[in-house]
């Protein structure tokens, strides 16, 4: 549920460059990638949908607290995809800060994007030996649009670096205000350490150092600096404790549903 | 300096064994952006299996008002076309 948040928040964020990129090339290729990680996403969804509905009903109820969801579960009735996304309350989103931070200007989208890509390599190539045969498929086929991913955002990451003087320090400036919220994607929640323990998710503290290295040599070839690796880390997105922005991106993304619930168009 | 990024040509094959062909063309800062922006405009529905970009700058092109002089001379050369030659039933594609 964590990992589907992450995807939809970050692919929601990235949506809203769609007929605002800088040209119309980059406009494709940020939303193509936000319908990569849409995708990715719905397979989430749809396996903790499955999972959720074979649960006991007392079980059900202890996960989620969403009055529109649990009023389903209340009825017998199967929950679905679609009720994780638009009818769940904000702090039942898991997903971590950095994801749901304002796209601001180009190079914190980048930023933003470079940071999540290169985690999100690592997790689905160690999510690809992981016992579940269903997440062990997701990770197959999200890896390699997370691996075409980060080498767009790392292309980007150099080509500013590397550019203008103005380029440079716009960069800088989005790698730097981004920094503090890259602890979070290491840090392990009880859902992450139970699934690491039980060889179904990946121990992510162990991703850390390879993370480290890669963004590291991006930022180099870049001539960047990276930001102390001991500064101080926000937390709290897999907990629940979300910033104001997730708010916002909610009442955007579930005002239909919840205006109109079960409406299609 | 130009605001513009420039211009690049786009050639896809779309099958192995065929040859690129001409798409279309796009703007680009350089060539590996140029083939990256080139999978998201022109091969999101499965339409080919290898890019080609190249800066249109480099493209030369014959003048269409030289048509009469370049290809006209070739009217009356029918014996360039190899068509005297009898071919088995069994030769396709020639």
């Amino acid at each position: 549920m964590q990992l589907a948040d992450d995807a939809l928040i970050l692919g929601h964020r990235l949506s809203e460059w769609c007929g605002h990129g800088p040209i119309l090339e980059q406009d494709i290729a940020i939303t193509n990638t936000a319908l990569d990680h849409l995708g990715q996403a719905r397979s989430l969804y749809q396996y903790a949908a499955e999972l959720f509905n074979g649960l006991p009903e007392t079980d059900k109820l202890s996960f989620i607290t969403a009055p529109a969801i649990t009023a389903k579960v209340g009825k017998g009735l199967p929950v679905t995809e679609d009720d994780f996304a638009y009818l769940r309350d904000s702090w039942e989103f898991r997903n971590v800060l950095l994801v749901e931070q304002p796209n601001d200007d180009w190079a914190y989208t980048i930023a933003r994007s470079f940071f999540y890509d290169h985690y999100a390599v690592l997790l689905f190539t160690a999510l690809e030996s992981s016992n579940d045969d269903t997440l062990r498929a997701i990770a197959e086929k999200s890896l390699k649009e997370a691996l075409y991913h980060r080498k767009w955002s790392s292309e980007w990451v150099i080509r500013l670096g590397d550019g203008t003087g103005e380029s440079h320090t716009r960069m800088q400036e989005g790698i730097n205000e981004r920094w503090n919220y890259t602890g979070e994607l290491f840090m392990s929640s009880q859902a992450d350490q139970a699934m690491a323990d039980a060889g179904t998710g990946a121990a992510l503290q162990l991703l850390q150092g390879q993370w480290s290295q890669a963004i590291g040599e991006v930022i180099s070839e870049a001539t960047l600096q990276v930001p102390p690796a001991d500064a101080w880390m926000h937390e709290g997105g897999k907990d629940g404790r979300h910033s104001e922005h997730l708010g916002y991106i909610l009442a955007e993304m579930q005002y239909m549903q919840r205006a109109y619930p079960g409406m299609e168009w | 300096m130009s605001k513009e990024w420039p211009l690049w040509e786009v050639f896809i094959r779309s099958k192995t064994g065929l040859d690129h062909k001409h798409v279309g063309s796009l703007h680009a800062a350089d060539a590996q952006m140029a083939i990256e922006n080139a999978r998201d405009v022109y091969t999101r529905r499965m339409e080919g299996v290898s890019i080609w970009v190249v800066e249109s700058k480099y493209i030369h092109a014959s003048n269409p008002d030289d048509a009469a002089i370049l290809y006209d001379p070739a009217n009356d050369k029918v014996y360039r076309h190899p068509t005297f030659y009898d071919l088995p039933d069994e030769l396709k594609h020639m």
